[in-house]
């Protein structure tokens, strides 16, 4: 099995985090949405949250990972695509790591806006690196904002590649799932 | 010779016969918001196991005080309701959101007083609050802390004043449970003579 990716697909480290961060993403998408509607006495009320920061840390920490990969490895061929296909893909592929970065970073914001820091699962603690005042506000703006961006280029993103599996039948979505062709 | 000698002291008694006679006219203060000497806190329990204090970091006001007549005294108070600190940022957001002070809409909270009962060393002040966009009467029970001129030339009266206030009466429904319908609002103001 290959960790690394190729001309000829995409490797399994790859692959790995793309479906990782896609179920994350999605999910606290829906765990952001949730949380803020709970009454006090909830028995979610402060373990939702706690969830939402932690994997938000993680997610963040996988990102920078899998940019520098990114970087790091080439990327598989595109050409049966066209133009059009092409650059619309390049800007949501690289639109997503600014996009999530901020996304990821105004929450951070939030939370360690008075020089608290976020406790991931009793793991680890990301300490405050910036505090002012109602700086909780800004980013919590922002944060909401990018929460609805990523989401909605997230639902173009999947409809385009189901487009391809289902209506073009290319191999773009399978070469997500099931890595390059072995060529041995 | 007599007469002559007498004319200063005569003089004298008329100036202070007259200063006693006119009514002590009530002075303008400004609350010393400007040093801080001056705050607006707030405490509400939580679950019924102890305090949760807070404090709005901005607000500015008047009041007029006259020692010789307390009940004709008057006081206006304007808070920015954003400027609300708990010591936790994520709390603070919630509270400025729709759930609690949705103070995007309603950027202020105001009190200004209709009138003074004097009893004792203690006055309650009736008055309007203005909360979440909810004008209630209310009244606050406040004591004179001390008064009188300070190092630098400047003149100063300051009292301490506590409310209680209903959250629901003021339109604020998130519920914090049974013991913590009430939030206890206590206004500790120091204001310089204009």
């Amino acid at each position: 099995m290959l960790i690394r990716d190729t001309k000829a697909g995409y490797g399994l480290f790859t692959r790995l985090t793309h479906w990782i961060m896609a179920l994350a993403i999605v999910a606290m998408f829906a765990l952001g949405l949730w949380m803020v509607t709970l009454n006090y006495y909830s028995p979610y009320y402060r373990t939702a949250p706690d969830i939402h920061r932690s994997v938000g840390m993680l997610l963040l920490f996988l990102l920078a990972l899998r940019f520098a990969w990114r970087l790091a490895n080439p990327k598989p061929d595109d050409a049966e695509l066209s133009p059009f296909e092409r650059a619309a893909a390049q800007i949501v592929h690289w639109g997503f790591y600014p996009l999530l970065f901020a996304l990821m970073v105004s929450g951070y914001l939030i939370s360690t806006a008075d020089g608290r820091p976020i406790e991931v699962f009793d793991w680890f603690s990301v300490p405050s690196l910036i505090q002012k005042k109602g700086l909780e506000e800004s980013a919590g703006e922002v944060h909401e904002v990018l929460a609805w961006v990523t989401i909605v280029l997230v639902a173009v993103h999947a409809a385009a590649s189901l487009k391809h599996h289902f209506i073009d039948h290319s191999s773009i979505l399978k070469r997500m799932w099931s890595g390059p062709p072995s060529t041995s | 010779m007599k007469l002559i000698s007498s004319r200063p002291l005569l003089f004298a008694v008329l100036i202070a016969g007259f200063a006693a006679a006119a009514p002590a006219k009530a002075a303008d203060y400004v609350i010393d918001t400007a040093k801080s000497h001056a705050s607006v806190n707030f405490r509400i329990k939580h679950l019924g196991f102890s305090w949760l204090t807070g404090r709005f970091n901005d607000f500015s006001g008047t009041f007029s005080f006259d020692d010789a007549h307390p009940e004709a005294s008057k006081v206006k108070v304007e808070v920015n309701t954003d400027s609300i600190d708990s010591n936790h940022a994520e709390r603070d957001k919630h509270l400025r959101s729709k759930e609690f002070l949705d103070t995007a809409t309603f950027p202020k909270a105001i009190f200004e007083s209709t009138a003074v009962k004097v009893n004792g060393d203690k006055a309650t002040i009736a008055g309007n609050f203005t909360l979440h966009g909810v004008t209630k009467p209310i009244e606050i029970v406040a004591e004179r802390i001390g008064g009188g001129a300070d190092p630098w030339g400047g003149f100063r009266q300051g009292f301490t004043g506590t409310t209680r206030l209903p959250l629901k009466d003021y339109g604020i429904k998130f519920d914090l449970g049974p013991a913590s319908q009430e939030v206890e609002l206590t206004l500790n103001i120091e204001g310089v003579r204009q």
